[in-house]
């Protein structure tokens, strides 16, 4: 096989390979379907998502990849003329079941957007909000042990320590980021899902949100959204690539940019398209 | 044809284009100006005709007070007094004797209300009052039994039928009862219909239909809503007339659809992401509205809402089907008792023909005027306030 582009070549051979079977499923996709009114974006998307691992979904614009992101916990619910068929289950657990309700499924599964989105309010609450009001923990000092955990865990605790009553949105965009992932961790999920999460960030940002995502594996099953190849063989274990709302082709992140099976993959991923 | 030009930034009819864009900036500081100037000239205009009636002439009288003078009090005094000094007065004599039962039988000095001839006339202006009494005053002035003291009755007193009598309190009560009405039934009301168009209803035809129709009524004659609050309030419901209970919803039912439509303009302006973020986190649509879009809206909705009733404070015709424009001379007490509110007052008074009566409706707008602009010092204030940059 001939690579183009050198610089995903060599950031696969220098992964350490330890993508062996023994995988087990977190997210099973069966047959989704997905339509816009009478446009349907999704077509039979079967898919395994694995736990604890970050799976990239990659594509060109407009094939579908943020908006299968979005029915994974159900944010395709809030637009009206929306349509979902099929099955998604969280360890077995099927999401889109009629007595299932939204609000636990989100809870679940926590969701990071392009753009930093902190809510209007002070650090401190942008994290402690949601855990509050979903009863994971009383205010006091259980929620203060909580906020630092999340913001540790987001690698952002020592940066914003002794100024946690300051509003979020004065943080530079990557600690904004940063902290949309500590109030998404703090609700406790299994799943984060990140949809083009450093695409509104600078290099250095991104970098460190980057080596974050890599710690946060340890403990959640990752997928993420990217239009940058590069990011994808930097951090990915699995890649799906997305065309036209179909799933083209999907495989452990090495096989998929060394030795892509299909020939729209290997076009995209060379440049030749997208 | 253009003359050859050996200038490098030369541009055809350069100047042309320079002449019309001067001339459109010069139309526009004009329309300002001319603007301006009608506002100047009315503040001015309304503020010399106005700032008299905050003044009032009082004459230094003694009365030998005694049994008769209870029983008759126009007998306390002699004829050429009871020429200058105001009905009112004497006729509140015998309550002010009553109250004070020492003075019987002995002789007080009183500084008593002077009619509103007598009053036009010290402050040099037209006047019905004849020579003779002109005289008598003149010789009391020099006396130094004249003076003009701060109208404090103008300011506690109800509406008389005695120009130097009356006063705007009644009407202030009768307005802020009604804005009291006014604001709790429309600002909850408004506010949480926006809400529920803005945030919850489902995007149809219906509610797009009831959109349109909110905001064609913000656009209707104001006395058609005083027919309506007749017809129901009134009529149907058997509302007591002329109260502040009535005006008030009559007002609210008017201030409604602007609430609505500055609320949802308020509303639409927060940014989408905040609610992704918070449907991200598993939170429930109120939860993402009540703490994380109303805060942000709040300003905006709050700024609309006291314009909205800033201008149901100001309004009259609605009022007027309602009956809250009768004479009342006293204050209410409750919000079902008769009442009238300051513009009410206003075109009252400039129906009348004393001249007592018509430097009293300008004193009146004044007053309207200081109310309309603390009101809106309000706004600004608590938009100030919510406003937080984020």
């Amino acid at each position: 096989m001939k690579m183009e582009n050198g610089f995903i070549l060599t950031t696969m051979m220098d992964r350490e390979e330890s993508n062996a079977a023994k995988e087990t499923v977190k997210i099973e996709v069966k047959n989704l379907n997905l339509f816009y009114g009478e446009k349907q974006a999704l077509n039979s998307i079967n898919m395994d998502i694995y736990t604890k691992k970050i799976t990239a979904l990659i594509g060109p614009s407009g094939c579908g990849k943020s908006t299968f992101l979005r029915c994974i916990n159900r944010m395709n619910d809030l637009v009206q003329s929306c349509r979902v068929e099929g099955y998604i289950g969280i360890d077995g657990h099927d999401i889109y079941d009629k007595d299932i309700d939204v609000v636990a499924v989100r809870k679940r599964v926590g969701m990071v957007f392009q753009q930093p989105n902190p809510f209007p309010k002070s650090i401190y609450e942008n994290v402690a909000y949601a855990p509050l009001m979903h009863d994971i923990v009383k205010k006091g000092k259980e929620c203060d042990e909580l906020v630092e955990r999340a913001l540790r865990g987001a690698n952002l605790w020592e940066e914003v320590k002794d100024k946690l009553k300051d509003p979020g949105t004065a943080l530079s965009g990557g600690q904004q980021q940063r902290l949309c992932i500590a109030r998404a961790i703090a609700v406790e999920p299994d799943v984060i899902l990140m949809d083009e999460p450093t695409s509104a960030l600078d290099p250095i940002s991104t970098e460190k949100i980057e080596n974050l995502m890599l710690d946060l594996k340890k403990n959640y099953t990752i997928v993420i959204v990217t239009h940058n190849m590069q990011q994808a063989a930097r951090i990915a274990d699995y890649t799906a690539f997305f065309h036209m709302g179909n799933l083209i082709e999907y495989s452990d992140a090495k096989t998929l940019f060394v030795n892509p099976k299909e020939k729209k993959t290997e076009d995209y991923i060379t440049g030749r398209f997208g | 044809m253009q003359e050859k030009n050996d200038n490098y930034f030369y541009i055809p009819q350069i100047k042309r284009r320079n002449q019309k864009a001067a001339i459109f900036k010069g139309l526009t500081i004009f329309s300002i100006v001319f603007s301006i100037s009608f506002l100047v000239f009315f503040l001015v205009d309304i503020v010399r005709s106005g700032y008299p009636a905050f003044q009032q002439t009082y004459i230094k009288i003694e009365v030998k007070i005694n049994d008769e003078v209870v029983e008759n009090p126009y007998g306390a005094v002699n004829g050429k007094q009871l020429k200058v000094i105001s009905r009112a007065w004497l006729r509140d004599l015998p309550n002010l004797i009553k109250a004070n039962p020492t003075w019987l039988n002995s002789t007080q000095t009183f500084w008593a209300l002077a009619n509103s001839e007598v009053d036009q006339y010290i402050k040099g202006k037209e006047s019905r009052t004849s020579a003779r009494d002109r005289a008598y005053v003149d010789e009391l002035k020099e006396q130094g039994n004249v003076v003009l003291k701060f109208n404090t009755l103008f300011l506690l007193s109800g509406d008389s039928k005695i120009p130097e009598n009356s006063g705007i309190y009644s009407a202030i009560i009768g307005s802020l009862l009604t804005m009291i009405v006014t604001i709790l039934i429309a600002f909850p009301i408004g506010v949480m219909t926006a809400i529920y168009l803005e945030e919850f209803a489902p995007e149809n035809k219906l509610t797009h239909i009831i959109e349109v129709n909110i905001n064609n009524l913000a656009a209707i004659p104001s006395i058609l809503f005083g027919l309506l609050g007749l017809a129901i309030f009134i009529n149907f419901f058997g509302v007591p007339r002329s109260s502040p209970l009535v005006g008030g919803m009559t007002l609210a039912l008017m201030s409604l659809p602007v609430i609505i439509v500055s609320s949802k303009a308020a509303l639409k302006s927060v940014p989408a992401s905040i609610r992704q973020a918070g449907f991200g986190l598993g939170l429930t649509k109120w939860q993402i509205v009540r703490d994380h879009v109303l805060p942000v809206a709040m300003p905006g909705i709050l700024t609309g809402s006291i314009i909205s009733i800033a201008r149901a404070i100001g309004e009259t015709a609605p009022l007027i089907i309602v009956g809250m424009i009768a004479f009342v001379p006293d204050a209410a007490t409750s919000f079902s008792d008769a009442a009238t509110v300051l513009p009410a007052q206003i075109f009252t008074w400039a129906g009348m023909p004393e001249k007592a009566y018509l430097e009293r409706t300008a004193a009146a707008i004044i007053v309207l005027l200081v109310l309309l602009l603390s009101l809106n010092a309000v706004a600004i204030y608590l938009r100030k306030k919510f406003e937080r940059k984020w």
